[in-house]
């Protein structure tokens, strides 16, 4: 099956979700009622989804490797979620946002998916309003907005520097709230090592109870991952410390195609590494690039004296710094979209003008509008004309501190040092990834009942995802994308019966995940699992990261078949099976993640060109106003590049061609 | 990057609920003040695995003080010395060379050691099953500014909705209440028009299934609000204290 359906369906764009939500085939509630649905993930996507199906009437089951659903990594999304809901009145739409969309995608992401989520989007703020989520207001009782990168309206609603905290407690509460009335069956401390196949289809899962080490199996007439992304693949990433890529790369491995796993969101604004010993890295919110200039110095030797502890940043002139986004993209400035921010501090970092110890560090800056903007606004309310410098940065500091406080306290917090006085050191980061598990209209994955949600699908951001859609997306795919379109499929399976887990698939699928548990203590090894995933996380990063080239990404792909063998030969799991084993349950992920990076390497080199987060070196333009920037390729890559597994260290590509029918596909230029 | 600190951990070791724990000492060497609290226990257990022993059994997952996960009790005190910061976000600047640290599991009936510093607080879940949300289903929402709130309200809701569900102000409380998250959740849904229609019923069935999991009565205190790295008011448990008495005097409904 080489052929990709995409299931879009007929008619114009702005038509097609009503039609299609007003003729796909329903299932009656009596029916509902035999129908089980396991969801893996308690995410936005997953929670709301399992919440949503529930209230309809299925049975469900939800599974989350973490201690309770409302962990999951949802609740560490800061800025916001966009909806086309145009309260501030100025000029916003759903093809406004449909649009800024895929535009920020860079022209590869689907038409039909974007618009349809343009559409629902205003949907979920309702929702959430409904369900008590404590959105931001401004004094009149109405919904407050901010602005986010890559677009011109204001659209992004928000609760301090904690909105996914909130949505995902909204999710978790209407979750809950099933699991008490007997609707959703909750396995918290489970982590879902297999999905078993029947006859093709999905019907269930083994799963792993990470308490009592014990493998369960679970029936599903459907199975839905809500599994989030996989940038942990890189070791050091803005995501949790359990984020993993196993049960998107189980599906994988079991007929699931893989789109575009090269595309990754390297977000410019987060806190450096500053040494070996760091297990994780923080983001400091896009919101700041509101308030927040960005430089270098010009001259290289104060960068060098900056390193060598000989010179601070309030030491360096004004006319010696290089506020280099202004200076290169003087239309949009500080707030470029994210891929362009991070490739020019890259840049700079790169030619030697880095500001911290390591050499990889710019600086962000708030000084100018704490005293200028904000302090000379205070003064003049305060009736100050003549105020001093000392009074100005004491009187911005305040409003600063109210528009981001918890942010500053955490910069704070983690580096010792006093953002309010010094400014921020910023690196950009691993954050978010664009390519996930391969789904067509219905968010089903070319297995037939098994489904992709969230951030653990490809389909909605293109190359390149704007700040604050990944919520949207969630809550989109959640709330009210799947509870239509899984009728589209269990509309004709109400006659299968529960199928009894004694069924010799179940019986095969938990042997093969019991072989991989006894192959991990058997090594034996002299190493623990984190040296092997930090190997692979500097080769990522090093050589499939925010530039790569085909002499890098071939060596990559020799390193990580060699780490893969390394890892199988000498990697060292302690403690037992039957227990709470945190060694083996990393085991098991770093497992795929070394599969994943190859996979990575193998995409990013056949794509020779750059799109969104996917910069080639080989791709940018030569000349003219754009030199250096990305250039792509429309004629010949055009499509998504959707991954079959066929074996160890085997991969085929299979093409959806991407159409614009609405859309006119033109450069992105941001100067 | 190795640091200079050397430090003496004094950490609770327990195979698993049914047998019984001890404080085991582990010498740490070379620690940057750099590095987090965890990343000082992931340098640790890197060096147990290395030299074949069972590494520390520890909860932990987004790293930046928001998931709620982490829940190590620090010389002391609940997410340790620091005001407002959870075990994530503690750094080992804000210790001394040569220091002794004594680190165990939350410890509260109702929520039973798993194994070393891991417990079970699936208690949480089922108290917010019983009554910790707004009954509306997908899809029955009007349009949200249809509904204005005023932002002293809004802002009120969320501070109390701002809590993590780590439990730190269970294991703080001498009688291992769960008053401070369990009203922080009534706060936030009575304090919103949205939460009005069923306010009776959540605080009753919310209460009714805290005192059914063991945990303890709150004697005022004020521990829980010391500890909690979220700044969670009490003022929250008086809320909860009107609410239930105004439900058990006015409501007719009994508790499901």
């Amino acid at each position: 099956m080489s052929k990709l359906d995409s299931k879009i369906p007929e008619g114009p764009l702005d038509k097609k979700w009503e039609k299609y939500k007003s003729s796909v085939p329903l299932v009656n509630p009596a029916n509902k009622r035999s129908l089980e649905i396991i969801i893996v993930g308690s995410g936005l996507a997953g929670a709301s989804a399992a919440a949503s199906l529930a209230e309809m009437g299925y049975k469900v089951k939800v599974f989350c490797f973490q201690d309770s659903p409302r962990r999951a990594h949802s609740i560490a999304a800061q800025g916001g979620v966009n909806a086309a809901k145009n309260y501030q009145n100025d000029g916003d739409s759903v093809y406004r946002l449909f649009y800024d969309t895929i535009k920020g995608g860079d022209y590869r992401a689907r038409e039909a998916n974007v618009h349809r989520l343009a559409e629902v989007s205003g949907n979920i703020i309702d929702q959430c309003v409904a369900q008590g989520v404590p959105l931001a207001r401004e004094y009149g009782g109405m919904l407050s907005n901010r602005s986010f990168g890559g677009t011109q309206v204001q659209r992004t609603f928000y609760a301090a520097g904690q909105t996914g905290q909130q949505l995902l407690l909204g999710a978790y509460s209407a979750l809950q709230r099933q699991v008490g009335l007997g609707n959703v069956e909750l396995f918290a401390r489970h982590e879902m090592l297999e999905v078993v196949t029947i006859e093709g289809k999905a019907r269930g899962i083994i799963a792993r109870n990470l308490i009592t080490g014990k493998l369960e199996r679970h029936f599903g007439h459907a199975v839905l991952l809500g599994t989030g992304g996989y940038g942990n693949v890189f070791f050091l990433s803005t995501n949790a410390m359990g984020s993993n890529v196993t049960a998107a790369w189980k599906a994988h491995k079991k007929g699931a195609f893989f789109g575009n796993p090269c595309y990754t969101q390297i977000h410019p604004t987060c806190i450096p590494v500053s040494g070996d010993h760091q297990s994780k890295l923080t983001l400091m919110s896009e919101s700041l690039r509101n308030d927040g200039r960005i430089w270098v110095p010009k001259k290289i030797e104060d960068s060098v004296a900056i390193r060598e502890g000989r010179k601070k940043a309030i030491d360096i002139a004004e006319d010696d710094r290089d506020y280099y986004l202004e200076r290169r993209y003087p239309a949009f400035g500080n707030l470029v979209p994210r891929d362009v921010a991070s490739r020019a501090a890259k840049e700079r970092c790169d030619a030697g003008f880095g500001v911290n110890k390591t050499g990889e560090a710019v600086y962000l800056d708030f000084a100018s509008n704490m005293k200028y903007k904000y302090g000379k606004q205070v003064a003049i309310v305060k009736g100050i004309h003549n105020p001093t410098e000392e009074q100005l940065h004491a009187f911005g500091k305040e409003v600063v501190k109210e528009k981001y406080g918890n942010l500053f306290d955490m910069y704070k917090q983690i580096t010792g040092e006093d953002p309010y006085e010094m400014p921020m050191m910023i690196y950009p980061a691993v954050h978010y990834t664009m390519g996930g598990i391969w789904v067509d209209y219905n968010l089903m994955t070319t297995v037939p009942g098994l489904y992709a949600l969230g951030e653990a699908n490809f389909s909605d951001h293109g190359a390149n995802r704007l700040g604050a859609s990944a919520l949207m997306q969630g809550l989109a795919d959640g709330y009210f994308v799947i509870p239509y379109t899984i009728g589209a499929y269990l509309s004709g399976d109400i006659r299968t019966k529960a199928i009894p887990t004694t069924h010799e698939a179940f019986e095969a699928a938990e042997k093969e995940v019991q072989a991989r548990i006894d192959k991990f203590f058997a090594i034996k090894g002299s190493k623990p699992v984190d040296y092997f995933h930090k190997k692979l996380g500097k080769i990522m990063w090093d050589k499939c990261g925010m530039a790569r080239n085909e002499a890098g990404l071939k060596q990559a792909i020799v390193e990580i078949q060699q780490l893969q063998k390394d890892f199988w030969a000498d990697v060292r799991v302690s403690g037992e099976a039957n227990e709470l084993n945190p060694e083996l349950e990393k085991a098991g992920r770093v497992a795929d993640f070394l599969e994943l990076g190859e996979l990575m390497c193998v995409d990013a080199l056949h794509r020779v060109e750059s799109c969104g987060g996917h910069f080639r070196e080989e791709s940018a333009e030569t000349s003219g106003e754009q030199e250096g920037e990305a250039k792509r390729d429309d004629a010949n890559f055009m499509y998504v590049g959707a991954w079959e597994y066929k074996g160890p260290n085997t991969f085929e590509l299979h093409k959806e061609e991407l159409k614009y029918e609405v859309i006119k596909v033109s450069q992105r230029s941001y100067k | 990057m190795s640091g200079n600190m050397n430090l003496t951990l004094k950490v609770w070791r327990q195979k698993n609920g049914g047998s019984k724990g001890e404080l085991v000492t582990y010498p740490v060497s070379d620690i940057s003040p750099d590095m987090s609290f965890l990343e000082m226990f992931d340098v640790l257990n890197d060096q147990l695995v290395t030299e074949g022993k069972e590494p520390i059994a520890f909860d932990h997952d987004c790293r930046e003080g928001i998931c709620g996960m982490c829940s190590m009790h620090i010389n002391g005190h609940a997410h340790g010395p620091k005001d407002q910061v959870t075990t994530c976000q503690l750094h080992m600047r804000s210790f001394k060379d040569g220091d002794t640290i004594v680190v165990e599991p939350w410890r509260a009936a109702a929520f039973p050691v798993v194994k070393d510093l891991v417990v079970d607080r699936s208690s949480f879940d089922r108290i917010i099953a019983k009554g910790g949300f707004i009954s509306v289903n997908t899809g029955n929402a009007k349009d949200a500014n249809n509904l204005p709130i005023p932002k002293v309200d809004a802002d009120k809701a969320f501070e109390a909705a701002a809590c993590i569900g780590c439990g730190a102000c269970v294991a703080t409380c001498k009688n291992s209440s769960a008053m401070l998250f369990v009203s922080a959740k009534v706060a936030q849904l009575s304090l919103l028009p949205q939460g009005k229609a069923e306010a009776s019923q959540r605080v009753l069935n919310m209460v009714a299934q805290m005192d059914e999991e063991g945990f303890g009565s709150c004697t005022n205190t004020g521990a829980c609000e010391v500890e909690c790295p979220k700044g969670i008011s009490i003022q929250n448990i008086a809320i909860m204290n009107k609410e239930y008495l105004k439900a058990s005097v006015v409501s007719e409904q009994e508790a499901q």
